[in-house]
């Protein structure tokens, strides 16, 4: 039976207009269009949104946690990409 | 060299838990962390979706449209919160088909207070007020749980479970306020409820395997005998407020602790309970297995259906 167990879903789900998708969790369904269904009634039960993306788990690929720190070092070490990284003479209030 | 990294990993592990950040599913964890959390949350989702069953019982007799109305979004809502749990225990790398069938075997248990029978109307307003209410504490707590999907799935779960025990005790208020065999109807109900809504905390701390352990990953955040208090100071002035009394005659309040006193728990009818010998036992798990068995045509042909119409 395992093998024919439903793929697993992942919701995303904007709660208003001009908001972004926002990932909310997962579900079981066997198809794109009852994964929608079941996202309505999963996730849904309280106005909390105005439109569903639902998007296979397998299809995702993840950066690993693992290498994290590595991996988004660059970012982090590049300070002057900030603005308080700048001294501005007295008298500029807004910049 | 092997145990060495793990060490290592494990340090860094509960450096994070002590530092308050957040486990999530691709994270190193210890095993016995995964074990622990696989069975509570699966625990957790299993008594969402048994405790349907004995409210279930009294949807087609609702005493009114509005009562029915509530009981149905409320038992939409357990099989909502069930899913959001299966979702969260799938995140640990375990099948949920496998999930379920733990619970079928026996393998994995369910909250002991739906193994009680829903005898009256009474019954499921002293559920939503008492059950819920124990629930809801237990599960505010766990809003900050270590572990990621686990504390985001809680925290829907508070949300909507707010109406559920206030629907109960609704219920309950609108029975004391009725009939003389109303009233009677709503006592009852609470002496049979009140205790096995005690025991839903779990063992005593001294009696508890778990919680050491599950305080120091931070996957429990108060002991049980604490949540268990809380539940009873909060609970006792709701009943006085509408005249029920409460089933214990040692029930004082302590002015020197600041709480309730109340009497021993029998844990001796937990256990059983837990052990397969209360009233429904039997009938919970038989329902679940034929709803499983019986909706199983309807997964294969939607999966059938699923693979044909495949581009």
């Amino acid at each position: 039976m395992s093998t024919n167990e439903w793929p697993l879903w992942e919701v995303f789900i904007r709660s208003k207009q001009g908001l972004n998708h926002k990932h909310v969790g997962s579900l079981r369904a066997p198809d794109a269009e009852m994964a929608l269904q079941n996202a309505r009634d999963v996730y849904t039960r309280r106005s909390e949104g105005i439109s569903i993306w639902v998007v296979q788990s397998a299809l995702i690929t993840a950066s690993d946690p693992a290498d994290s720190e590595a991996y988004f070092e660059p970012s982090d070490s590049k300070v002057y990409r900030h603005p308080t990284f700048y001294d501005l003479p007295d008298g500029i209030e807004h910049m | 060299m092997e145990t060495q990294t793990q060490d290592k990993l494990a340090e860094k592990f509960q450096a994070k838990i002590d530092a308050d950040i957040k486990i999530e599913p691709n994270d190193w964890m210890p095993d016995t962390y995964r074990k622990t959390l696989i069975r509570q949350i699966s625990q957790h989702a299993h008594s969402e979706i048994v405790g349907m069953l004995p409210e279930g019982n009294w949807i087609t007799r609702a005493p009114s449209l509005r009562r029915k109305a509530v009981l149905l979004a409320k038992v939409q809502d357990e099989a909502g919160h069930g899913l959001y749990l299966y979702s969260a225990t799938e995140t640990l790398g375990v099948s949920r088909e496998d999930t379920i069938d733990d619970l079928h075997s026996g393998k994995v248990k369910y909250s002991s207070i739906f193994n009680y029978p829903t005898l009256t109307w009474a019954d499921i307003g002293a559920i939503g007020w008492l059950v819920d209410g124990a629930a809801i504490m237990n599960q505010v707590a766990l809003c900050r749980t270590s572990y990621g999907p686990y504390a985001r799935a809680m925290v829907k779960i508070c949300k909507e479970e707010s109406f559920h025990q206030r629907q109960g005790y609704e219920i309950m208020t609108t029975l004391m306020n009725g009939t003389e065999a109303q009233r009677e109807m709503a006592q009852d109900a609470m002496n049979r409820f009140w205790w096995p809504a005690l025991m839903m905390f779990g063992p005593s701390d001294a009696e508890s395997k778990h919680t050491e352990q599950s305080m120091r990953w931070r996957i429990k955040r108060h002991t049980n005998d604490e949540l268990r208090q809380s539940f009873v100071d909060a609970s006792v002035p709701q009943a006085e407020l509408i005249g029920l009394k409460i089933p214990d005659p040692n029930l004082v309040w302590n002015e020197a602790r600041g709480h309730y006193d109340f009497g021993a728990i029998d844990w001796e009818e937990f256990w059983q309970v837990v052990g397969g010998n209360g009233p429904c036992n039997k009938e919970r798990i038989e329902a679940r297995v034929k709803a499983k068995e019986e909706g199983e045509w309807v997964r294969e042909a939607a999966m059938a259906y699923a693979k044909k119409h495949k581009s």
